[in-house]
């Protein structure tokens, strides 16, 4: 269970949100809306414990993110705005390492099956640099795949830069993770229908 | 199934040398800037064996010190702006770990380098065999401590612009004992002291700068990543 209890985010002497407060259970989906501008990034990445929260705390299961630290980081996974894909390696490389940074142990079969799976087949061995804005976006979300027993996926725009198929596929996948009872939270701009048994919805405005 | 913590710094530290064989450039530039600076004395200063011998150490030093500021801006830079650095800070593993390893590989491409062209350069100042050898044995005591007191500097940086200037500025009054017992130490051999205390020295500073920079280097990240 996720709570977030009053949240509080002033990027440089700008109030962007307060008392933000939400509680997400097994199954719960969170999207967040908002203009640019508003701090969806900066929440999520409050949620990740990148940012410290100018007011207000977070628990994970009861206990303060802050203080589980590891354990806490081994249930979640961030795919940001930024993708984490090196140009110079291939889409393989990047994917066993984001996997094992991520403290999983993937086998190089299993990253090319789930390259293959998201559209990637062919693309596997080709430094990422030769990719398109697309495909790089599809080697960051395959660490999702890899990533099956972690109970908290915190996406930043998961479907800028995917066409059609791209966010079909992310979508069945995140479907796929709130139904065994994990939590997703993300920011979009797309009309994307995800369905979970319950969808909470936060609107950020400055 | 999670793998061990050293499986994973063996990772970041495999991931880190596949990339610098993938940028040989880089690798090569800090290099290249190290042979020319040295090279240039003797022809700047002239032939003059004795001068050149008295020189040398401070000469090679002081090259190897402003080589590995050049190399510096690199550390974490591409990782910051490609989102890496976020994904290393949320890896459940501790981050002063993974900085090591990352400082680690660091070294092995652009200080270790210096340490194995070191002797071909003093060559060119005329100094003896033993010397040679401590200078060797300097450098590669002191220069992973460069690498890990410059990882502070390069992670407090991050994302500033000039930063370029700042890592110097801020790693280098850190530097200076090293500079001063690396030279010594071969100064202290060419005098017949014996470059023991000097080397001793050397190496308490590399265990320290081990034990504490890694993890004030993953503060600095975090606070860089905020």
């Amino acid at each position: 269970m996720l709570e977030a209890i009053d949240l509080e985010c002033v990027r440089g002497d700008r109030t962007l949100f307060r008392g933000v407060s939400f509680t997400l259970r097994g199954g719960d989906l969170l999207r967040i809306a908002g203009a640019n501008g508003t701090g969806k990034t900066s929440l999520l990445r409050m949620v990740c414990g990148l940012l410290t929260p100018a007011a207000g705390q977070i628990l994970w299961n009861g206990v303060r993110i802050g203080e589980l630290d590891d354990e806490y980081h081994a249930d979640l996974v961030y795919v940001g705005h930024l993708n984490a894909v090196k140009d110079e390696l291939n889409a393989v490389e990047n994917v066993l390492i984001a996997g094992r940074l991520a403290g999983l142990s993937p086998a190089p079969q299993e990253v090319t099956g789930a390259l293959r799976d998201f559209g990637l087949g062919g693309y596997e061995h080709l430094p990422c640099k030769l990719l398109s804005q697309g495909q790089r976006r599809r080697v960051a979300l395959t660490r999702l795949r890899l990533s099956v027993p972690r109970s908290l996926w915190v996406l930043d725009e998961p479907f800028t830069a995917l066409d059609t198929a791209g966010v079909n596929l992310t979508r069945s996948m995140i479907e796929a993770h709130l139904a065994c009872g994990n939590i997703a939270l993300l920011t979009t701009h797309q009309e994307v229908d995800v369905a979970a048994t319950s969808t909470h919805t936060i609107q950020l405005d400055s | 199934m999670n793998p061990s913590l050293s499986f994973v710094a063996r990772s970041v530290l495999s991931r880190d040398l596949l990339l610098a064989l993938r940028n040989k450039s880089d690798v090569a530039n800090t290099l290249l800037f190290f042979v020319i600076v040295v090279s240039l004395f003797p022809l700047g200063v002239g032939p003059e064996p004795a001068l050149l011998r008295t020189i040398a150490p401070g000469v090679v030093w002081v090259a190897a010190l402003l080589a590995s500021m050049l190399a510096l801006a690199r550390l974490f830079a591409a990782d910051y702006a490609d989102g890496t650095l976020e994904q290393f800070v949320l890896a459940p593993q501790p981050l002063g770990v993974l900085v090591a390893a990352k400082v680690l590989a660091h070294w092995l491409v652009s200080g270790f380098p210096l340490v194995l062209m070191a002797p071909v350069l003093g060559l060119q100042f005329g100094l003896r065999a033993d010397e040679l050898l401590v200078l060797v044995a300097s450098l590669l005591l002191g220069t992973p401590v460069l690498s890990l007191l410059g990882a502070v500097g390069a992670a407090l940086t991050l994302g500033l612009r000039g930063s370029g200037v700042l890592v110097p500025l801020i790693v280098l009054p850190l530097c200076i004992p090293v500079l001063i017992f690396g030279a010594g130490a071969v100064e202290a051999t060419a005098s017949g002291l014996g470059a023991k205390a000097h080397l001793s020295l050397l190496g308490a500073f590399l265990l320290l700068a081990l034990f504490f920079t890694p993890w004030a280097a993953a503060v600095a990240i975090r606070i860089s990543l905020e």
